[in-house]
């Protein structure tokens, strides 16, 4: 059932020329900058003569290319979630889906892997493209799996956050907006929390628990952290589409 | 055999201290067609609401063949399918590829999805609109798919909520009977506002208003309140209305503004009979007699306006 809310997300979504425009576009944006830094990469290392300054392809190149998805992902996340429940909402589309038997759970979260699903063919073609590197040269799989895997868990939380926000309004633009800045906010808390690194509010910072991942380290804690962040906004979708029932 | 498909008890909808819709009560038999009547605003949205799910009520419970929907909902719903008054579409999708999301979603099985929708669009006259963007479709169309996809699954209870608005009348024709068609095996819940189509496709009214059930019954009492007593009959030559009172059997006599006499009779004696004769004998000049109906409008408004002065 889940599945089946899954499959209708994402027929909508290539059903309009949305998605394939935001896929082109992205991969268009990853592969320029996935180019500039194999470019940068054979001039920095010409420079570089002793040891210790060289650094390996894949870190150099996927550390600038995983840095700059998570930042473009800011933006696409929000443009394509902020219709989900909202524009359902305005289309008194959700009577059919609350009238169908499926509970609460199953729509949201169907409606949630469907983004994700979507977006994990965006991630998908970001690995790929890394990978082509192992061509000519050596590369650290390792380093680009832990990263995926960051950049997997970031998106998703990003999408969890833009259903929440998407639930609450009928206008898509508003919930678009909202979860841009909300996302914002999050993304870099701990730039505004600097002087105290240890203190909560910068612990709730969504970077500082992505950036390990773009070290190429996996620690438990920090995938802890985004899937705690997924189920909280799951949840609340829930409970605001549960309220529109008892309230009306 | 009767089987209770739908059971509302003390159904109650408060509203930030209003009453939307206050005890309304009813059971359904399978394969009847249950019409909702009332005036804009009365609740019948609210009830219909409730019992698909949509809306909890405040108070009261739906059972669904015996099963509850506040307890339940999966499997009650399973057993509903539902028209609201916006008909839920996705625009950006064809008709076939909606039905078929409509068909999974409503437990059908993959394997039989196929036939579901070709089914549901045979019935509700959409064969050769299948590969058209939703959005493309006229509103009559688009109402159709709307019942189409309330159809699919082929459930017990079809609840349909102004599902003739803005056909045009040969496709209301055919909506009524395919209405009539489910009312074979299935029970179907239709909310309306014209009350001619609730004659002719229901087998029982219910009249909602402000909230509160005013009526309740077979189609036929209805029917038999609308057929009066009276006549309505023209003479050109009338004479006094004491002469037509001295017919045997009738009760009163009224001129109308318009020139028209209604005649009240007991209802013995064939008395439309008696009147012609007498009209010929006494050369009134008689040149029109036809019974004189009460349009369901006015019982409608009689009902309405009976619970307002209670």
């Amino acid at each position: 059932m889940i599945f089946n809310i899954t499959r209708k997300e994402l027929k909508s979504l290539f059903s309009s020329p949305m998605g394939w425009v935001v896929l082109a576009l992205l991969q268009f944006v990853f592969g320029t900058f996935f180019l500039n830094g194999i470019e940068q990469y054979f001039q920095t290392m010409s420079g570089a003569i002793r040891p210790e300054q060289r650094i390996g392809v894949t870190e150099f190149v996927g550390g600038n290319i995983f840095g700059i998805a998570s930042f473009v992902m800011l933006f696409a996340v929000p443009l394509l979630s902020m219709r989900l429940i909202s524009d359902e909402r305005r289309q008194q589309t959700l009577t059919f889906l609350f009238s169908a038997p499926l509970s609460l759970t199953e729509i949201v979260v169907g409606k949630f892997l469907g983004l994700v699903t979507f977006l994990s063919i965006v991630i998908f073609f970001l690995a790929a493209m890394m990978s082509t590197l192992n061509f000519w040269a050596e590369i650290d799989f390792g380093y680009i799996a832990a990263n995926v895997i960051g950049l997997w868990l970031l998106v998703a939380s990003f999408s969890s956050l833009g259903l929440y926000v998407s639930s609450l309004t009928q206008q898509p633009i508003v919930a678009g907006i909202i979860s841009f800045i909300a996302l914002f906010a999050l993304l870099l808390l701990d730039n505004f929390m600097a002087g105290d690194p240890t203190g909560t509010m910068s612990y709730l910072s969504l970077m500082r628990h992505f950036e390990p991942f773009s070290r190429g380290l996996l620690d438990t804690r920090d995938v802890a952290y985004f899937l705690l962040f997924i189920v909280t906004f799951l949840t609340l979708t829930v409970r605001r589409l549960d309220a529109d029932r008892l309230r009306g | 055999m009767t089987t209770v498909t739908v059971e509302a008890r003390e159904l109650t909808r408060i509203y930030g201290g209003r009453e939307a819709v206050r005890d309304v009560s009813f059971t359904l038999n399978k394969g009847e067609v249950l019409g909702f009547l009332g005036p804009n605003g009365a609740g019948k949205s609210t009830s219909m609401k409730m019992l698909t799910g949509n809306l909890a009520p405040s108070k009261g419970s739906v059972k669904i063949c015996g099963i509850d929907m506040i307890e339940n909902p999966k499997e009650a719903k399973a057993l509903i399918g539902y028209l609201p008054e916006q008909p839920p579409l996705y625009r950006e999708l064809t008709v076939d590829e909606f039905l078929a999301i409509a068909a999974r979603l409503h437990r059908v099985s993959g394997s039989h999805v196929k036939k579901a929708v070709r089914i549901a669009k045979e019935r509700c006259g959409l064969t050769e609109m299948g590969s058209r963007l939703i959005e493309n479709l006229s509103k009559g169309y688009q109402q159709r798919v709307g019942i189409a996809q309330a159809i699919i699954h082929n459930p017990m209870v079809v609840i349909l909520d102004e599902p003739t608005v803005g056909l045009d009348p040969i496709q209301i024709r055919d909506i009524r009977n395919l209405i009539k068609e489910l009312g074979g095996e299935h029970s179907v819940i239709l909310s309306t506002h014209i009350l001619p189509e609730v004659e002719m496709v229901c087998d029982r009214v219910q009249i909602i208003h402000k909230g509160q059930m005013v009526f309740n019954g077979s189609i036929d009492i209805l029917k038999q309140q609308r057929h009066g007593n009276r006549l309505l009959v023209g003479l050109s030559r009338a004479p006094a209305n004491d002469e037509l009172l001295k017919i045997p059997g009738i009760t009163s006599v009224e001129t109308l503004p318009s020139g028209l006499l209604r005649v009240r009779h007991d209802g013995s004696d064939a008395p439309a009979e008696q009147l012609v004769q007498a009209a010929v004998n006494q050369n009134w000049g008689l040149y029109q007699i036809n019974p004189d109906q009460t349009s369901l409008e006015e019982v409608f408004v009689q009902l309405t306006f009976q619970e307002q002065a209670a």
